[in-house]
């Protein structure tokens, strides 16, 4: 006994010493580059979004974002699958700097969660998916059905006001991960899977016969989903949510992946020559290199390529681009201007 | 038993009925001496009759052994094993990068090595080799972590998993469980009322909650104890509630122990003038570990068995290694396969264990006769 | 540290050879430091939650919670009419005992006179009813929908765990006596069969056992639409199991009470036989008497009342099976786990606790003329059952907290509510200090009954 609260005991008194440092501008920031590696909070596994490979690579539209803040950083990425009830813990306690897990930003979570959503990088809302031979062809149609949603998400809340304000009875059936929900859904546990419409594309793409099941129109839920960083270090978030900006610029601008080295040194775009530092001091204001956001879109490219590369399509998900193309097109993707 | 007459007793040539005696006879006395022993026998034999048959067609009959892809298994009824064989390495070592995984295996000969030889009897009381034995954990450990200063790259603990992972959590669970276990139970008998009671409190509160509201306390809540930037590993982290866990009941068997050791051999060695700790670890506690090194192994097998709860804090050991391989959309619906392998290996580590401890139980036992 | 000083003025010998001084010091000391190290803990917490700006303490529980739970039933909540109920029903009890004593006293039984037993019937039953029926009402029950607050989330998820433990525990006591006989049966293959089955199900981890029976079973199950049917009574398919359920009819409640009557009734009866026996020899009939007074009454009044319960059968609405009883596939599956997983611990233990009763003991018994099945109940299981429940306690608490692996599989017990909870709400450290809380209060609970019932039984060996 004595034994162990001497160890205790020595433990918290090199905490204790350890937790004296003086704080700099961004702690997160500081952590990081002693560190070398950006440690970024992703999903277990959701084709396209954030998935490992067969040899173990992280993949998807998350994952590309983690790597260019960790390139516009110049640091290395590290990921951390969390599932649904690991990442708000895993992020008020520092275990991830960066959450990019199709989390969606909601007051509560701005508050009482303690943290800060550094942008949005997907609208998407939320929808339902069933058996094509079950005949349904509306959310209306689903009075009296099984539902499998995963626990402790916006989903979960958003399906008993749907169901409540239609009049509609449900019987909710929660699993940890989405694999398990789309595992019970698959073998007929469930009538309906629902979640983010881009999730549900996802998950139908990862069934053994994905033309089988179709997804219903409605969309009962806006579901902006962003990076979201632990509330209190603002530098932080603000260098998330221009790492974040700049890849939307990048595409507005017609900054590519192949294009952008040449750009930075050719172009006569002054924004594009802030962002891309070659005038102006933005990197240095953000705490970084000048050169961070050439890393960045050097690394994962523009958004529209981001996009197409791993949910658009081309690919299983075949998802449209829809509220997420830029609002000169007809989406609502704005990001303010490099000023 | 008998209170027949010694002139009652019929002579010795005659000899028991015949029925009795030699296979037929065994079969009358042991399953068909009674009516309803009669029927318990027929439908037992039944029963086992009906589960190996079915059980031989699917595993073995109508099984598919070879291939390694899962077309190779369509349109038979039995079952399928090239889910087993095609993901052999990450049933044992989880997602341990590929080019790496001679590290584990290299870590599983140092242990299979030093446990032959433990057969010679001379090699077992060398000095040198009890030193290999102390020393080989941090080998093991720097294998399979990856140590800069050595030249092997680290590798990150999440990337442990499997039958490895399941073995990690277990060993340096019990190792690390059982000295604590011992304070514990020490002071739980200690007269100083203080120290005392934090440790019945201690000893009471873990064991009255489920092993995964530990794991949650250490996995979840643990990080907000420590000041921010203080990061404790996530396999760490539930190694430490294993071992939080695994230390109060580790008290309890030590003390069953400390109770079997009669109280005049501590006041006999008190009257010598020994110390308290002198007298506990030169007198009383040989005695008391000795008492209950079955029940500990027992508790060993115990906490294997309880390892695999870490599977709900999001680890991949053994058990979370067969969720990932059944969430493969192509090995989809292999569920038997799958659970009856893993089952098997647990059975095999548990089974063997349990059987060590009765031999130890018995070798006891005679001991002290 | 002024401790020490006063320590110093009473102690003549202050020197660290004085083990009082030694006591004292170290007791000191290992305060100090848990105090220093939860003082620690509590702080880094609190800075830690405040600087992120995180909620904490207990008024989240009032929030509407909005999501749904699979498995609801109505939970009583007290009103202020309960504590007078409660405190009736314990001056009755407290009646009908000095009644019992002054009677035994008296050297006669309640059971020899109809008026002493109307009398105790009064002071048990109808004292707490007229007090039910002054109070209006004692509680209301509530059920649990997304409008609801998280606290009463969190109390539907208690009483699932209840639910779940009870019926487990009751099930592995059945299988773990039948295994833990069969262990000793003089039937060489039903011994061997037993162990078998000991051997292959308590050295498998519970929860891939769990996991066995939910994934690998009840979810390859036939689907709704080709659910497996008995005549529209009994239906399974992957979404569990659907049996006829009985809804009482208003009569109901009458032939409860009649039957309930009947208990006590036979009760009074059994007491008085063996008072009749201890005092002057004679055995007086038991079986037939009973049977007729448990199975005449109720059944009178059942007839007289026509029936009153009605069979709802299950039928197919639209996407499932709706009326009857619908166990749900993840209960099942705890269920079928959990007993079998803990039916073969119990099994062991029954088993050694039979063997520890010397075989000199069934061998007078039999010497005194005690036949079969005597011997067993009269002999053997007594002293058996005083080896067998201290380990039984344990295994019940395994029993009750192993249904928190219901997380695992989305059956919605305290943990795994509290999961969610946790997760909607963010309060880690509440929701996790209720739920260990709450089972902790459920433990000692059990081990505090179990140790009377203990005590009780010691009573019995002099």
């Amino acid at each position: 006994m004595k034994i162990r609260i001497c160890i205790i005991a020595a433990v918290f008194a090199l905490v204790a010493v350890g937790s004296g440092q003086a704080l700099a501008a961004s702690p997160t920031l500081d952590s990081i580059k002693s560190r070398g590696a950006l440690k970024c909070g992703i999903t277990t596994a959701l084709a396209g979004f954030a998935f490992a490979d067969k040899r173990g690579v992280w993949r998807g539209f998350d994952v590309d974002f983690c790597r260019a803040l960790a390139a516009a950083l110049g640091v290395k990425v590290k990921f951390i699958p969390t599932n649904a009830k690991e990442r708000f813990p895993a992020l008020q306690s520092g275990e991830v700097d960066v959450l990019f897990r199709n989390t969606t930003w909601t007051l509560s979570r701005d508050t009482r969660l303690g943290f800060d959503f550094a942008g949005v990088n997907y609208y998407d809302g939320q929808g339902f998916m069933v058996r094509k031979d079950s005949g349904i062809k509306s959310a209306k149609d689903l009075d009296g059905a099984t539902v499998c949603v995963n626990a402790g998400t916006t989903t979960e809340l958003n399906l008993g006001d749907y169901f409540r304000s239609n009049g509609m009875k449900y019987k909710a059936v929660v699993y940890e991960t989405g694999t398990e929900v789309r595992q019970a859904y698959e073998a007929g546990r469930c009538d309906v899977h629902t979640t983010d419409a881009s999730g549900l594309a996802a998950q139908r793409s990862a069934m053994k016969v994905p033309g089988d099941h179709i997804i219903l129109p409605e969309i009962i839920s806006k579901e902006p989903l962003g990076p979201a960083v632990r509330h209190g270090d603002n530098e932080w978030g603000d260098i998330v949510r221009w790492v974040l900006n700049a890849i939307i610029i990048a595409e507005e601008k017609g900054l590519t992946q192949g294009n952008v080295s040449r750009m930075a040194i050719s172009t006569k775009d002054p924004e594009v020559q802030r962002l891309l530092g070659k005038t102006g001091s933005v990197g240095d204001d953000l705490g970084l290199d000048p050169d961070w956001a050439l890393k960045a879109i050097r690394k994962i490219g523009n958004y529209g390529e981001v996009f197409e590369r791993n949910i658009g399509k081309k690919t299983p998900l075949a998802l449209a681009r829809g509220l997420n193309q830029l609002w000169s097109k007809g989406g609502i993707l704005y990001a303010p201007p490099v000023r | 038993m008998s209170g027949e007459i010694i002139g009652a007793v019929p002579p010795l040539e005659a000899g028991p009925p015949k029925m009795n005696i030699g296979v037929v006879g065994w079969i009358r006395m042991n399953l068909f001496n009674t009516w309803y022993n009669s029927i318990l026998t027929v439908l037992s034999l039944s029963l086992i009759y009906y589960t190996v048959t079915s059980l031989l067609n699917w595993g073995v009959r109508l099984a598919r052994f070879t291939g390694v892809k899962p077309e190779d298994c369509q349109g038979i009824d039995g079952a399928c094993w090239p889910v087993i064989s095609d993901n052999w390495a990450f049933f044992m070592v989880g997602t341990y990068p590929y080019e790496l995984r001679w590290r584990p295996l290299m870590a599983l000969l140092v242990v299979v090595a030093l446990i032959m030889l433990a057969v010679w009897p001379r090699i077992r009381r060398m000095r040198l080799y009890q030193l290999a034995w102390l020393v080989s954990p941090i080998v093991i450990f720097i294998i399979i972590k990856g140590s800069d200063t050595f030249g092997l790259s680290q590798v990150d603990t999440r990337h442990w998993g499997g039958v490895m992972l399941t073995v990690i959590l277990s060993v340096v669970g019990i190792v690390f469980a059982f000295p604590i276990g011992l304070m514990l139970a020490l002071g739980r008998r200690s007269r100083m009322p203080v120290i005392n009671i934090l440790c019945v409190g201690y000893i009471e509160m873990i064991r009255g909650v489920p092993l995964i509201t530990v794991l949650f306390m250490s996995s979840i809540m643990l990080p907000l104890f420590f000041p921010e930037g203080f990061n404790l590993d996530k396999v760490l982290r539930a190694q430490i509630g294993i071992i939080m866990f695994a230390a109060a009941y580790q008290a309890e068997v030590v003390r069953g122990g400390l109770q079997g050791v009669d109280r005049g051999q501590e006041e006999a060695a008190m009257a010598l003038g020994l110390s308290y700790w002198q007298s506990m670890v030169l007198i009383v506690l040989p005695q008391a570990l000795k008492i209950v090194i079955p029940t500990m192994v027992s508790s060993a097998i115990s906490l294997l068995k309880d390892t695999s709860l870490v599977v709900i804090i999001g680890l991949f050991d053994l058990l979370g290694i067969a969720n990932l391989v059944l969430a493969n959309p192509i090995w989809l619906g292999k569920m038997f396969e799958t659970y009856v392998f893993v089952a098997a290996i647990y059975w095999v580590m548990c089974f063997s264990m349990s059987r060590y401890a009765r031999r130890l139980e018995i070798r006891f036992s005679a001991g002290d006769r | 540290m002024t401790e020490l000083t006063q320590e110093q003025g009473k102690v003549q010998l202050i020197s660290w050879r004085n083990p009082a001084v030694r006591s004292v010091v170290y007791q000191i000391v290992s305060v100090v430091l848990v105090g220093f190290a939860a003082y620690t803990i509590f702080q880094n917490t609190v800075a830690n939650l405040t600087k992120r700006g995180i909620a904490s303490g207990f008024s989240f529980l009032n929030i509407e919670s909005g999501f749904a739970i699979s498995e609801v039933m109505p939970v009583p909540m007290l009103e202020p009419g309960f504590v007078s109920f409660i405190s009736s029903i314990f001056l009755g009890l407290i009646a009908a005992f000095v009644l019992h004593k002054w009677v035994t006293r008296k050297g006669k039984t309640v059971g020899g006179d109809y008026r002493l037993v109307l009398l105790t019937i009064f002071f048990i039953f109808v004292v707490p009813a007229i007090t039910y029926l002054l109070t209006n009402h004692i509680f209301v029950t509530e059920t649990y929908s997304e409008a609801s607050s998280y606290g009463l989330g969190l109390v539907t998820g208690v009483f699932n765990t209840i639910k779940m433990s009870i019926l487990g525990c009751i099930l592995a006591t059945i299988i773990g006596f039948f295994v833990g006989i069969a262990r000793l049966s003089s039937n060489w293959l039903v011994a061997k069969l037993a162990e078998t089955y000991v051997e292959i199900i308590r050295n498998i981890p519970v929860l891939l056992q769990i996991f066995f029976w939910y994934f690998a079973v009840i979810r390859t199950l036939p689907m709704v639409r080709e659910s497996i049917n008995f005549f529209d009574v009994f239906i399974i398919n992957n979404r569990g199991i659907y049996l006829p359920d009985p809804t009482p009819l208003p009569g109901f409640h009458p032939f409860l009470i009649a039957l309930f009557v009947a208990c006590v009734g036979v009760y009074f009866r059994l007491r008085h036989v063996k008072a009749v026996q201890d005092l002057t020899g004679r055995q007086l009939p038991v079986l037939f008497p009973s049977i007729a007074i448990l199975i005449v009454f109720p059944g009178l009044v059942w007839m007289g009342l026509g029936a009153p319960v009605e069979l709802s059968y299950p039928k197919l609405t639209g996407f499932n099976f709706t009326g009857g009883l619908n166990p749900s596939p993840e209960y099942a599956a705890m269920l079928m786990g959990l007993s079998i997983y803990h039916g073969s611990q119990i099994a062991e233990i029954v088993r050694s606790g039979i063997q520890a009763v010397s075989t000199g003991q069934k061998e007078a018994a039999r010497a005194l003329g005690l036949r079969g099945g005597f011997v067993m109940r009269l002999v053997v299981i007594p002293q058996a059952m005083r080896v067998i429940i201290p380990p039984l306690t344990s295994q019940y608490l395994g029993v009750t907290k192993n249904s928190s692996l219901g997380v695992a599989i989305g059956f919605p017990e305290l943990v795994s509510v509290g999961g969610t909870i946790l997760n909607q709400s963010g309060q880690a450290i509440e929701i996790i200090g209720i739920t260990m809380a709450v089972y902790l209060a459920a433990s000692l609970m059990i081990s505090v009954f179990m140790n009377w019932y203990n005590e009780k039984m010691k009573l019995v060996e002099r």
